[in-house]
């Protein structure tokens, strides 16, 4: 009896101390990731001054918001120096639309091809699956002819397309995935109750799909913020997203490197995806395991 | 009068695979059709194209008269109870009872109406405003019952709408959808594996099997005069008992001779059965095996068997004794004495036996 109260009390140490070791290294692991983000915060609210004589990890002696307000509207990329904004918009004006439609269409290409079975409908699948895999650099001569025939080079719809397009294969994948668990006897009931394709779609498909919208919406405003070669080198000076005019920013100095304004530039620039993940987050985990659970 | 629906001829291939055969079928208003088989037989593909979900490869179904093969499913008057209840997850349950009604813009005060009476038929209104994930198993199948019953349609279509509910619950939804039948006057085809399903229910059954259809019939013909050895072993529980028979005539009828395992062959007498082949099976019921005391009748014929195993079901006590290499099932009472190892005396009412071929397996009398 006393032995077994011995070993169990053991057992249990040797639990509370591998919990706590694993506390620790779950710590220690968020504050290697964090490190860089809190490098950035502190050298974007210190001055010049002061990074040149202070240590790269220590806080701002005196917190000042200049360098933001010049990465936002004063910095100089090139020979303009109007700061991010008019960027920060041109990308906001890029990613909306294209995010929407193409989160849309691979609704409506997963919903025909989860439960509209048609020949070939499986072919079709593992060909835009296929377009998920093939690497931006190779798509980049053969979309630049065709948007310049298009008479879309340069422009921010043109930038729209080729994320639309690039996009879809994703998004035809998420809704398809989440589509194909739902009884194929849900659309024969609306087909009988006298609802037809698109009737089907909106009142019965659309209302379930909140959680893979969710998710498809941060995925593709995640990629499509962030995109820098599509945005590179399909844009040209006055429709470059924000992702290229922070390179310029960082890359054109002159005299001194301004860390402070590089830093601002670079957190502005993240900030968008960064909220949307806080403020949809819960549901993007919620989405992704939505398909295993069996109600 | 016109069938209320008229199948005709009809077949459906997926690809080069037939999943039905020629299937003609007809049914009156007011009738109550169930199809029955095991799964993979064609039923469910059957009534699909009954609803015009599956277009037919030939033949062609007709509703009242009217050829269907080219109309949809929401013109040709019916309404459906699926497996699964397919209600609109996103939607309350009188939304889901109204939605037909919505997409096909009758009015607010109809809609309200309709839906009243049915759910007051269905003694569903504390739920109106639930969805279906509140919902319990026998409640989802009543709000499903109500979609179809607020269509008021010329055709109600079934498809093994009880498989999802526990034992107990499924024997009270069968008895609702047979009242709901009396009720309405409706007529409905039913699609089921469970042959006690089908039974209850039917006014008249189709035994499908591989795409075949194997009897028409009521259940009473089903039962008492299966068409073949399938009919014959998959209609009944406990199935009925086929045995293979040699047969003699002599002066008072037909007599049957079956091996058993040990001691002199079985030998029964049927007074009635005429020109049989030299070899037969032998179909009974297990309610036709008795107690020699219980069985009367001028075609009965009692003689002594040995009896394996007994197995007290509650109502009845099934015995079971081992003929031609079988497993044979007798119903006696409750209260038999009957005891395994011990030999008694049966009666075998030969009015009730059927006559299977040899080798085509069909009913020969």
């Amino acid at each position: 009896m006393q032995g077994d109260l011995a070993s169990t009390a053991s057992t249990q140490i040797t639990r509370l101390a591998l919990r706590w070791l694993l506390y620790l290294l779950l710590v220690l692991f968020a504050l290697y990731y964090l490190a860089p983000l809190f490098v950035m915060v502190t050298t974007s609210l210190k001055s010049l001054e002061e990074i040149k004589t202070g240590s790269l990890v220590s806080l701002p002696r005196e917190v000042t918001f200049d360098a933001w307000g010049t990465a936002w509207s004063a910095a100089c990329s090139g020979i303009k120096c109007e700061g991010l904004k008019p960027y920060f918009w041109n990308s906001i004006v890029m990613a909306v639309p294209a995010v929407l439609i193409s989160t849309f269409l691979g609704a409506i290409n997963g919903y025909v091809i989860a439960q509209w079975r048609f020949r070939g409908a499986n072919l079709i699948f593992s060909l835009m699956l296929f377009g998920c895999f093939i690497p931006f650099q190779v798509v980049l001569l053969p979309m630049a002819r065709l948007l310049g025939l298009m008479g879309l080079a340069g422009s921010i719809p043109g930038l729209i397309f080729v994320h639309v397009v690039y996009g879809l294969g994703f998004t035809t994948l998420f809704f398809r995935n989440y589509y194909v668990s739902i009884s194929p006897e849900l659309i024969r009931a609306a087909k009988i109750d006298g609802a037809g394709f698109f009737r089907i779609f909106w009142s019965v498909f659309l209302p379930l799909s909140v959680p893979i919208i969710v998710v498809t919406i941060i995925w593709q405003f995640t990629q499509i913020w962030n995109d820098f070669l599509f945005g590179v080198s399909f844009s040209q000076a006055g429709t470059q997203p924000i992702t290229v005019a922070l390179n310029n920013i960082v890359n054109s100095t002159t005299g001194v490197k301004e860390y402070n304004v590089d830093m601002a530039a670079a957190i502005i620039a993240a900030l968008p995806t960064l909220i949307v993940y806080v403020v949809a987050g819960k549901y993007f985990i919620r989405g992704l395991t939505a398909g295993s659970v069996k109600g | 009068m016109t069938p209320i629906l008229q199948i005709q001829a009809l077949n459906k291939n997926f690809g080069t695979l037939q999943i039905l055969k020629n299937v003609n079928v007809e049914i009156e208003s007011g009738d109550f059709l169930v199809l029955v088989g095991p799964s993979g037989c064609g039923k469910s593909t059957l009534l699909n194209c009954i609803a015009g979900l599956e277009p037919v490869t030939s033949g062609q179904v007709a509703i009242d008269g009217r050829n269907m093969n080219e109309i949809s499913p929401k013109d040709r008057d019916i309404a459906m109870v699926f497996q699964s209840y397919a209600l609109y997850p996103t939607m309350s349950v009188a939304k889901n009872i109204t939605f037909g009604m919505r997409v096909r813009g009758i009015d607010k005060q109809t809609q309200q109406e309709k839906l009243a009476e049915v759910s007051r038929q269905l003694q569903i209104e504390p739920l109106l405003n639930r969805r279906p994930a509140q919902l319990s198993g026998g409640q989802r199948q009543r709000v499903a019952m109500g979609r179809a019953l607020v269509r008021d349609p010329k055709l109600f279509l079934f498809d093994e709408p009880l498989s999802n509910l526990d034992a107990k619950l499924r024997v009270e939804m069968r008895n609702e959808i047979k009242k709901l039948h009396h009720n309405l006057n409706a007529t409905m085809v039913y699609v089921t594996h469970d042959q006690i399903e089908a039974m209850t229910l039917a006014t008249k059954i189709v035994v499908l099997k591989d795409g075949l259809v194997q009897q028409i019939g009521t259940p009473a013909e089903i039962y008492l005069r299966p068409a073949n050895l399938f009919v014959a072993d998959f209609m009944g529980s406990p199935a009925m008992n086929l045995v293979t028979a040699q047969t003699r005539k002599n002066g008072r009828g037909t007599e049957l001779v079956i091996e058993r395992p040990a001691g002199e062959p079985l030998r029964l007498l049927d007074k009635k059965a005429r020109n049989l082949p030299d070899r037969v099976v032998l179909g009974i019921r297990p309610e036709d095996i008795t107690e020699a005391a219980f069985g009367s009748g001028k075609n009965v014929h009692i003689t002594a068997c040995d009896v394996d195993v007994v197995e007290p079901a509650g109502a009845d006590t099934f015995v079971l004794l081992s003929l031609s290499g079988k497993e044979v099932t007798a119903r006696l009472k409750a209260e038999t004495r009957a005891a395994a190892g011990e030999s008694m005396d049966f009666a075998f009412n030969m009015e009730k036996a059927s006559y299977f071929d040899v080798e085509s397996g069909e009913r020969i009398n």
